[in-house]
């Protein structure tokens, strides 16, 4: 067990994701013709180590859900690569897939749809360990007790159906479900979006709690920024598709390098009535993903826009140590690169 | 298991005031589920009501209108109209309810299909569109054609003019239940295809069936009436509503009550399952029942 970040390039990461694509036929006409590709999650490239939480953050319809859908392999990659513990798992088919999924489980946003309601809270947290028979009679009912000890819920609320909880106890079912099978990876799709801010914290520090616990990692794909914040140890911000910058936790929101990181900050309420804030309104709406905008994607609307954004994509490039950014504007800080490997020397 | 005694105590008390809320509750539920058991309790009860045979014919008594002797009249052969409706009963109720079970068993069947195999759905679904564009009576008039008259035979009729509307609401709804978050948690959580379909798509496209499964059986029973007073229906032997209209169809003008009759106990049959039907639509909405 690795914990020291910089070690983390040498040892195996947890998940590594290697351009991953998923684009969605758009169909018209009498005979279904193809006519254009939705490309809802465009080339996306990360790790998630140990212990570790990344945030995935950007607006509706970025292609975040997608992407978290496509590494649970809830829906299909059409390209690239997802790797766990180093082993591919984006060609398997469902049936190959299984034993994975006990390493790999989700937390979905909505906790109403997402727990059935005919089922009863106890079946629902049961339903994982019967699938792959760790437990049975006696045995699953203290397991079942037991997770929902770990999540904040009484025994005697096992027999009850979902419709007679809150929305922050249906979470809570939800995350107990999620933890049965002892995963390595929990992708939280918006869990808190949904709930109130007074649940969202309960349910923020849960999730922390258990990951201090168990030693979970996240990929926690979030709108909100404060929440984020929060949580995440290191933060990928999405635009159409496409991560725009990913970068540890402190250096993104001390220096953000992207523009439309920057404007997504500035939105972030500030609980001072008397702070002064340069809010950057961004002119325009998000194009649509079936045409995404040629070179770079934020050109559109970005305030400082070149010529040559608007034709060449920018790379996403390693900008400052552990910091990327896809942008033409920023140049690489060697001075920044410079320090890190003297502090590495002396440390 | 903490505080069995108390548990024991609430169990009756919940009991007793069931039926009544019940009643305040689906009001209409209950009213149309009432209707219906009188009329199968009539159908099963038929000999003991009072009734004669009702293929007896007795060419001196005919066209006897309602009377203390003959409740409903008689018809041109002089049968009694009362014992020919109370049996007649007894084949509506047969045609309706085996309809709605066997097109909803077999719409449930290819509907779970084509939700989920794509090169079966384009295929099955256009079928079933040809078949939805020609009306159900129509449909089942040629379908009687083909064959001859028995009850049976009007059942089949019946159900495959109904399959494809049930075909329709069962992929519908597997079509949106697959996308839901519950149904992609359990694939998440390991849960197998056939165990996911089992436990969790089927016991949620039961509450809609259920509602479906009325208004087939109303409109089967109405069917058959149809088709039986169009002579394509049941044979002439066995007594059914229709058959005892289309009978009194040509003395109409001077034994109306030979029409009235079974044309009431149609009306009112239908509605009792029309009524049910409602009541169970808003029982069985879960998001009704959480504002109650």
């Amino acid at each position: 067990m690795i914990h020291a970040p910089s070690a983390t390039a040498r040892t195996q990461p947890l998940l590594q994701v290697v351009d991953l694509r998923k684009y969605y036929p758009v169909r018209r006409g009498l005979f279904s013709r193809i006519s254009g590709y939705v490309y809802a999650v465009d080339g996306l490239t990360f790790t998630i180590n140990e212990g570790e939480t990344l945030g995935l953050v950007g607006e509706s319809g970025c292609g975040k859900s997608t992407a978290g859908k496509t590494i649970l392999k809830l829906i299909e990659p059409t390209a690239g690569t997802i790797r766990l513990r180093g082993e591919r798992i984006d060609h398997l088919s469902p049936r190959e897939m299984r034993p994975y999924r006990r390493e790999l489980q989700v937390v979905f946003q909505d906790p109403y749809s997402s727990l059935n309601p005919r089922l009863s809270a106890g079946a629902i947290v049961a339903e994982p360990l019967i699938n792959y028979g760790i437990a049975s009679g006696r045995e699953l009912k203290d397991r079942v007790t037991a997770l929902f000890a770990k999540v904040g819920l009484r025994e005697d609320q096992m027999a009850r159906y979902p419709h007679e909880f809150s929305g922050g106890q249906r979470q809570r079912i939800g995350i107990a479900r999620a933890l049965a099978l002892n995963p390595r990876l929990i992708v939280c799709d918006e869990p808190v979006s949904a709930l109130d801010v007074s649940v969202q914290a309960q349910v923020v520090n849960l999730l922390m709690n258990l990951q201090r616990e168990f030693g979970l990692s996240y990929l926690f794909i979030a709108h909100d920024i404060a929440v984020v914040e929060h949580i995440c140890h290191r933060i990928a911000v999405m635009y159409l598709g496409k991560i725009v910058e990913l970068a540890d936790r402190r250096s993104l929101f001390s220096s953000p390098q992207h523009p439309y990181t920057e404007a997504l900050l500035s939105a972030v309420p500030v609980p001072d009535p008397k702070a002064k804030r340069k809010r950057i309104i961004l002119p325009g709406d998000v194009p649509s993903p079936i045409n995404p905008p040629p070179g770079c994607r934020f050109h559109t609307r970005c305030p400082y826009a070149e010529a040559r954004c608007r034709v060449e994509e920018p790379p996403l490039r390693e900008v400052r140590p552990g910091h990327f950014v896809a942008c033409h504007l920023r140049s690489v800080d060697t001075a920044a690169f410079a320090a890190a490997d003297a502090g590495g020397a002396v440390r | 298991m903490a505080t069995p005694a108390t548990e024991i105590l609430q169990v009756p008390t919940i009991r007793r005031g069931r039926v009544r809320d019940a009643f305040r509750r689906h009001p209409t539920a209950i009213i149309g589920g009432a209707l219906l058991l009188a009329m199968i309790a009539m159908a099963i009860l038929a000999p003991y009501l009072g009734t004669i045979d009702p293929q007896a014919v007795s060419p001196i008594r005919r066209l006897r209108p309602p009377s203390e002797l003959y409740l409903f009249g008689t018809d041109m052969l002089g049968r009694d109209v009362y014992s020919r409706v109370v049996y007649g009963a007894r084949i509506s109720l047969i045609v309706g309810l085996s309809v709605a079970v066997l097109s909803i068993l077999i719409g449930l069947a290819l509907g779970l299909v084509t939700g989920y195999v794509r090169a079966v759905d384009t295929v099955l679904m256009r079928v079933m569109d040809g078949l939805m564009s020609i009306p159900p009576v129509l449909l089942a008039i040629a379908l009687m054609a083909l064959t001859k008259a028995s009850v049976e035979n009007v059942i089949a009729a019946i159900t495959i003019a109904e399959v494809p509307r049930v075909t329709r609401l069962v992929r519908s709804v597997v079509l949106s239940l697959r996308e839901q978050p519950f149904v992609e948690a359990a694939v998440a959580a390991g849960t197998g295809f056939v165990r996911t379909l089992v436990r969790h798509i089927l016991p949620n496209t039961i509450a809609p069936l259920m509602v479906q499964g009325t208004y087939i059986c109303a409109s089967a029973m109405i069917t058959e009436a149809i088709l039986s007073f169009i002579g394509a229906g049941t044979p002439p032997n066995i007594p059914s509503w229709g058959n005892i209209m289309a009978e009194g169809r040509s003395v109409f003008q001077v034994a109306y009550h030979i029409i009235l009759f079974p044309g009431i106990f149609l009306s009112v049959t239908v509605l009792a399952v029309n009524l049910l039907g409602d009541g169970l639509r808003d029982a069985l909405d879960p998001r009704l029942a959480r504002r109650m």
